[in-house]
């Protein structure tokens, strides 16, 4: 923020927005709704009686992941994090054309990390996998696609700021809107980072 | 106050050049955990190891992309006491259905 935009700030008793602590709060509530789910997902792993299982070998046999898929849109939603940092740096200075790019490409990676979330759901359904299919197709379904739901807000957040940016520019002193997109925007990449690990990679 | 806030808000903000290195330290990690994945050999500290990966990972977008390292604390503060008891409360339910003794007799 600059100097200017600093000795403007609002004033109060915690000495920091409103907006941002607000935010950050609900952040919180997010870890526990997203830490539930995960929860969930971990209490009944291997519990399962009927497949598709996730993972591979005895006494279950093939499993249902794809984990060189997995592996590319999580890298898309890593990349999309590196976009969306680099929008709030060119926003915090005041460079116009390069916070459109940059949000318009978060928003793009995170079209693409939709659209393989979207594959991967048809190939499991396809597979047999669905909802009421077992412990792994219900706990799984939800959680992912919990995140999924998440993201495709971020994807709307993260236009919506696009567009306003293009009509009326957003000014230094209110880059704390972007900035408050990105703590969404990476706050859905650290889930997946952590959906990633347990999920897909930990087998059981 | 705006002595404070001009403080805060003027410590050294990471520069882009920063931000993609991170990033790619980040998707490097991301390649090592793929590949540990697939080497056999790994399989016995494959788990810890996936987990500490992770974690780096977490801390690194937390403590860089979402700025907490710069900010102040009390962002931490909201932050990690719900983290911690979600992960607290994940754990203990994994307890309950016995994922870390499975051979424990009830």
């Amino acid at each position: 923020m600059s100097t200017a935009a600093v000795a403007h700030a609002e004033e109060t008793s915690l000495g920091q927005p409103h907006l941002k602590i607000g935010f950050w709060t609900f952040l919180g509530s997010e870890c526990f709704f997203f830490g539930s789910l995960i929860a969930t997902y971990m209490s009944y792993r291997g519990h399962s009686v009927a497949g598709p299982f996730p993972h591979h070998g005895p006494p279950h046999g093939t499993g249902i992941l794809n984990i060189p898929v997995t592996s590319i849109s999580s890298f898309v939603l890593l990349t999309s994090s590196l976009a969306m940092v680099l929008a709030l740096a060119a926003c915090q200075k005041g460079d116009r054309k390069k916070t459109s790019f940059w949000l318009c490409m978060t928003a793009f990676f995170g079209l693409i990390f939709l659209g393989f979330q979207a594959y991967e759901f048809t190939e499991f359904y396809h597979n047999g996998l669905s909802l009421t299919k077992n412990l792994f197709g219900c706990t799984f379904f939800v959680l992912t696609g919990f995140h999924g739901a998440h993201v495709s807000i971020g994807v709307l957040w993260l236009l919506s700021l696009f567009v306003i940016n293009q009509r009326e520019g957003i000014p230094v002193e209110k880059s704390l809107s972007v900035e408050i997109a990105g703590l969404y925007w990476h706050f859905v990449d650290i889930v997946w980072i952590v959906i990633f690990t347990l999920v897909y990679l930990i087998p059981d | 106050m705006a002595d404070t806030l001009l403080e805060q808000e003027t410590h050294d903000h990471p520069t882009p050049s920063t931000y993609v290195k991170i990033g790619v330290i980040l998707t490097v990690i991301t390649a090592v955990e793929v590949s540990i994945y697939y080497i056999p050999a790994m399989r016995g500290v494959l788990v810890p190891l996936l987990l500490v990966l992770s974690a780096v990972k977490f801390l690194t977008v937390v403590g860089w992309y979402m700025h907490l390292k710069m900010d102040p604390v009390i962002y931490s503060r909201l932050f990690f006491a719900p983290l911690l008891l979600a992960t607290g409360m994940t754990v203990v339910l994994m307890l309950l259905f016995g994922h870390f003794f499975p051979h424990a007799k009830p």
